[in-house]
């Protein structure tokens, strides 16, 4: 399997981060005193205290970023293998691109005239 | 069944799949959940690969654990008491009960039926033989014979996406 082949040096990247990963926790857990303490313990040790839990409930917007935002990744997803081979597909290959991405452009316009791509 | 490197192989990232599929289900803190069905996800990148399907993998790891693992993060963040959850939320339980069962079974023969059953015409063929590289994707996009009506047909899926999120997220017109 030519593929399998291709990525055993992130395979090896793989197993290397784990076993780094594991051995400095390890280590650090066998050699280093514990000793927490309240400031120590805190989400910023040497930062600002936390006013409040961060566990609130966030307003609907960020949903609305986050889904146009796969949209547009899933839109590039569909153009890049067409833009690896589009120099030797020639004409009809453009075509069906220019129509692609029009069907897309009036999701885009529908987006921009609810001003849903603005913050406020 | 032989047993070498890519049996091994697989054997660990159908763990890490299963693991994590069994953590998002079995965990009581939605937040937990989603760490673990992006685990999974990886799992499933990792069983691409051995798939020969390395753009898959790719986008598995972009499109998944970038976006939409981030997606339902959001989502969990947007609903009430997330982590306050301490016994199981579900009043419909029978009825999901079935939905999930069909669905496995669905899954089970769609599985079983073109690997096994009769008319494989494509069973003799290596799945990298068919659409082995990226190019090979981008020309089958582009092919009359192959999937240009899908292509096209992504572009409108994904104009109604858009459109059905601001409809439903946008708290005014």
């Amino acid at each position: 399997m030519p593929t399998f082949d291709e990525f055993a040096p992130i395979g090896a990247l793989l197993i290397l981060s784990v076993v780094m990963v594991a051995l400095i926790t390890i280590i650090s857990r066998l050699f280093g005193p514990y000793r927490p303490s309240l400031r120590k313990t805190a989400p910023y040790e040497s930062g600002m205290k936390p006013i409040g839990p961060a566990v609130r409930r966030f307003p609907v917007r960020f949903y609305l970023i986050a889904v146009l935002f796969i949209l547009f990744d899933i839109e590039v997803v569909f153009m890049l293998p067409w833009a690896v081979v589009f120099r030797q597909l020639g004409l009809f290959a453009l075509i069906e691109m220019v129509i692609f991405i029009a069907i897309l452009l009036v999701g885009y316009f529908y987006a921009w005239r609810k001003g849903a791509l603005e913050w406020e | 069944m032989e047993f070498n490197i890519h049996s091994i192989v697989f054997l660990i990232f159908s763990v890490i799949t299963l693991g994590g599929g069994l953590g998002t289900v079995t965990s009581r803190n939605l937040i937990h959940g989603a760490v673990y069905l992006i685990v999974s996800l990886f799992g499933v990148a990792g069983l691409f690969i051995l798939l020969s399907a390395p753009f898959l993998a790719a986008i598995q790891v972009l499109v998944y654990i970038g976006a939409i693992a981030i997606l339902i993060i959001f989502a969990v963040m947007l609903t009430r008491s997330m982590t306050r959850m301490t016994e199981i939320y579900n009043r419909q339980w029978s009825l999901s009960l079935v939905v999930s069962a069909l669905l496995f079974v669905l899954l089970l023969v769609g599985i079983i039926l073109p690997v096994w059953g009769p008319g494989t015409a494509n069973a003799a063929l290596q799945p990298s033989e068919l659409v082995a590289t990226t190019v090979d994707l981008g020309v089958a996009f582009v092919d009359g014979n192959q999937f240009v009506l899908p292509f096209e047909v992504a572009s409108l899926l994904l104009t109604a996406a858009m459109i059905g999120a601001i409809v439903i997220a946008r708290d005014r017109d």
